[in-house]
């Protein structure tokens, strides 16, 4: 059973559910549940949880289900964040850097290529290293941020999941990093929205790798 | 005690929001203006012995990207 959060504001969550239903079964868990038993993998969806307020994702770190979310984390059970759900684990400190608003200024909303550097975590090990995936991109804060030195760390361990191929970084994230994981493996996220490249009716399925990978993760938690 | 919490993009981080600004200025007639950095104000009422350190340190700034400063009373 895969668990897609829902915080107030989110707006991708039935597109994730849809997509996690592809692979296996899901629920929704509303943001005030802090019982996650039964759960083999959590969903952090995107879309706007408080408004955006202050800065993105920085709100609803601080719901009552992600105490619960970090938990599961530690015990080795698969966390996916996609868009808003990776700038709320950015903010929670679960994945590194920071999201900032995009450098030109603009909403991105756009067919765009990532590249999957890093085939053995939860979201990509139904990948194939250096696979490129088709996968909408659609957001304001998307420029992902770290400091070089950290940067540079995250590269040489191979934490830097996904890329934007050459010449389509839409946001001006350094590295041309869309997104990442945890030095286990078993958090990552990233801008991209694979829940909406589930069916080739919408252009690409490319986005269904990732739930497969999730669905087939072996969980200890 | 009144406070304010300024919050501002730290030094050498991209600032669109400024740059956007800082070249509409010409535009309109000001010149000899540069460096604009946006950022945010947060006003707030806090007891005294409330730990803004803390709820900056937390919430307000995030600090790997932003610098912050309590100016009190």
């Amino acid at each position: 059973m895969i668990g897609v959060l829902q915080f107030p504001g989110s707006c991708d969550e039935r597109d994730a559910l849809l997509a996690c239903e592809r692979v296996g079964d899901a629920r929704l868990i509303w943001h005030e549940e802090t019982d996650l038993e039964g759960l083999d993998a959590i969903v952090v969806p995107g879309g706007f949880s408080y408004g955006d307020y202050l800065r993105a994702g920085a709100i609803a770190r601080f719901s009552p289900v992600m105490e619960a979310v970090a938990e599961f984390a530690d015990r080795g059970g698969p966390v996916l964040g996609i868009c808003n759900g990776f700038q709320v684990l950015c903010e929670a400190g679960m994945l590194p850097g920071a999201l900032l608003p995009n450098e030109a200024l603009r909403f991105v909303c756009r067919q765009i290529e990532v590249e999957v550097l890093n085939a053995a975590t939860v979201a990509t090990a139904a990948c194939e290293p250096g696979e490129r995936l088709s996968i909408p991109v659609k957001h304001m804060s998307g420029r992902w941020f770290a400091p070089p030195q950290l940067l540079a760390e995250l590269e040489a361990s191979e934490r830097i999941v996904f890329r934007y191929a050459a010449g389509q970084n839409p946001n001006g994230s350094v590295g041309d990093v869309a997104g990442m994981a945890n030095e286990r493996g078993n958090v990552v996220g990233l801008m991209p929205h694979p829940e909406h490249a589930v069916d080739p009716l919408t252009g690409s399925d490319d986005g269904l790798a990732l739930f497969r990978s999730l669905a087939r993760t072996p969980v200890s938690a | 005690m009144k406070a304010r919490v300024l919050i501002r993009p730290k030094e050498g981080i991209l600032d669109p929001q400024g740059k956007a600004v800082e070249r509409a200025l010409p535009a309109l007639g000001f010149e000899g203006v540069s460096h604009v950095r946006i950022g945010r104000m947060v006003e707030l009422e806090a007891d005294n012995g409330a730990d803004l350190e803390a709820l900056c340190e937390k919430l307000l700034a995030n600090t790997l990207i932003e610098d912050y400063e309590i100016e009190r009373g």
